[in-house]
């Protein structure tokens, strides 16, 4: 074998491969442990078991008892931020790279503002924002948070993918008749799919992965997010740390795959941007 | 396919008043700005509205947990904020190289930024318990060390919650820094190889000039987030042993979580003559690329 010259790419991939590897497998490893046995920890388990999934798919475990409709509330809260995200991103979008309105730069930059605002520190005024709403413990709060969180970014990565739409198509439209609304619809619309797959998509994520936001506005416990039930353990001392980890599993599957399939939509939005600036 | 040529409008002279189109471009707006001025003007003003009493700030400077708040969140910023991008400018370069094992090695590096950020810290948090926790159980097995409490003495405590703080954030940074890379022209690199240069002196007078610009939009960046990073140090230490591993966004939701409103958006306010300037100067970069192009 030439590993003579390459030796040091080998050592650098190994310290990469355990860095990313060691708490995904340990959490792997835990989930698939019996609850007695998630103490004693060697590297590999050895009776693994796939109890600890069954008592959370079943939510039979005091734990685990609100499992479906905290995965309910989770889908729905993801599911809205991404359509909602997707409304409102396509119609600023809209208005700023195709109508060209006035100071539409000006629009983008001060919406981008957003992302200059810690979000830990944005997230006290927000709570206290949707207690004046009276939307204090209601989904939509968390909804609308996400949204005020997604949509810059969702508007940012529009207007560079929309740029790339010539606007002799808008004219011929235009010259066929088209009203405006139209060519949103049959024009503009179609030829975006690609980035608005991207942007639904991230913002889905963003909102399923929210920890923060949703563990200040929500309370009900039926009606949390699986990240904020799954903080909610933490609360017990002897927290059941193999039924925790393998919730945590559940919870982390769908999006890690979504962001997977989707991989190539979400990484060239976001690299685009980089090298621009 | 239209059979009747209309007289293009786009020739004809402006109207006064509004066009459709100005019309619908204003329209379609609105949802936008109702967005902004609901969930993202309004808190900030409120929060200054009930961060603006002085009896707040006297609150806050007499609580001791504050003073080391502060240091602490110097330190983990200045740490996890330099570490983190030296890292990734290095990784960038690795993941370079055109080798299926490290594409494949890169696809699975991006799985802590794909993955939600709460299981895997919770997983960091049962490794290091202090008595069942698979680290000290490793470190007894194997070095017949007695490993320490990780997450309940302080110094322990906050360098655990920077490491998994670089361990999500770590791959987004990588890939911005790679595609940096890949836009430097490839036939720099040859020239420079062709005169005989080394490694450093490749990176020095290569790849650090065309690099120099997004890093640097990169470190004031991940400053800015890495002081929002609240999950990393409430999920793994809660701010504990006796408050000692706060950091601001930790600290605020705490005042917040102890009724006192006022307080927690005073600690909040105080770290804005730090973050202002870098507010103004990412401003300033963002409106010079657009008169660029």
């Amino acid at each position: 074998m030439k590993l003579g010259r390459d030796w040091p790419l080998y050592l650098i991939g190994i310290v990469v491969f355990l860095w990313t590897i060691i708490p995904i497998y340990h959490l792997l490893i835990i989930a698939l442990s019996p609850q007695q046995e998630a103490v004693a920890s060697g590297l590999f388990p050895r009776n693994p078991t796939t109890h600890n999934f069954e008592l959370v798919l079943g939510a039979k475990h005091n734990m685990v008892q609100f499992f479906w409709s905290q995965l309910g509330a989770s889908v729905f809260i993801a599911v809205m931020v991404a359509l909602i995200t997707l409304v409102i991103g396509a119609c600023a979008n809209f208005a700023i790279t195709r109508i060209r309105i006035k100071g539409g730069r000006t629009i983008t930059n001060i919406a981008l503002l957003t992302y200059l605002i810690p979000a830990a520190f944005l997230a006290i005024p927000m709570y206290k924002t949707m207690g004046a709403y009276g939307l204090v413990d209601n989904p939509w709060s968390l909804i609308f948070a996400m949204v005020a969180l997604a949509s810059p970014y969702a508007i940012w990565v529009m207007n560079q993918a929309a740029t790339k739409i010539p606007r002799e198509l808008d004219e011929a439209a235009k010259i066929d008749g088209a009203s405006t609304m139209q060519i949103f619809r049959y024009v503009y619309l179609p030829l975006m799919v690609p980035t608005m797959v991207a942007i639904g998509t991230y913002a889905l994520l963003l909102a399923w992965n929210e920890y923060l936001y949703a563990f200040l506005m929500l309370a009900t416990e039926n009606r949390l997010t699986l990240s904020v039930a799954l903080g909610n353990f933490l609360a017990f001392d002897d927290a059941p740390w193999a039924l925790l980890m393998a919730t945590g599993v559940i919870y982390a599957l769908p999006p890690t795959a979504i962001y997977y399939a989707f991989r190539r939509y979400m990484v060239s939005g976001l690299t685009a941007g980089a090298v621009k600036s | 396919m239209s059979s009747v040529v209309l007289p293009a409008p786009a020739q004809a002279p402006p109207r006064k008043g509004l066009s459709e189109e100005t019309f619908w471009g204003i329209v379609l707006l609105v949802p936008y700005f109702a967005v902004f001025a609901l969930f993202v003007v309004f808190p900030v003003l409120y929060g200054i509205w009930i961060g603006s009493s002085p009896s707040a700030y006297r609150k806050l400077f007499e609580d001791p947990v504050f003073l080391s708040t502060i240091v602490n969140t110097i330190v983990f910023l200045l740490v996890a904020v330099n570490v983190k991008m030296v890292i990734a400018l290095g990784l960038s370069a690795f993941f370079l190289h055109e080798k299926a094992w490290i594409r494949w090695l890169s696809v699975l590096f991006l799985i802590a930024w794909a993955m939600p950020s709460i299981p895997t810290i919770l997983s960091f948090r049962w490794m290091l318990n202090p008595e069942w926790g698979m680290l000290n159980a490793l470190l007894f097995k194997w070095f017949q060390i007695d490993g320490p409490g990780w997450l309940t003495e302080r110094h322990y405590g906050l360098g655990w919650a920077i490491i998994v703080h670089i361990w999500k954030s770590l791959p987004f940074w990588t890939l911005i820094l790679l595609a940096g890379r890949m836009g430097i022209p490839k036939d720099l690199y040859e020239s420079a190889a062709v005169d005989g240069a080394t490694r450093w002196q490749t990176f020095r007078y290569v790849s650090w000039p065309s690099l120099r610009g997004l890093y640097l939009t990169c470190v004031l960046l991940s400053t800015i987030w890495s002081l929002g990073d609240f999950n990393s140090v409430y999920l793994l230490t809660g701010g504990g042993p006796i408050d000692s591993t706060h950091v601001l966004a930790t600290l605020g939701i705490r005042y917040l979580r102890m009724d006192q409103v006022d307080v927690a958006l005073a600690s909040i306010i105080v770290a804005m003559p730090a973050i202002l300037p870098i507010v103004w100067y990412m401003m300033k970069r963002l409106s010079a690329e657009h008169t660029q192009d």
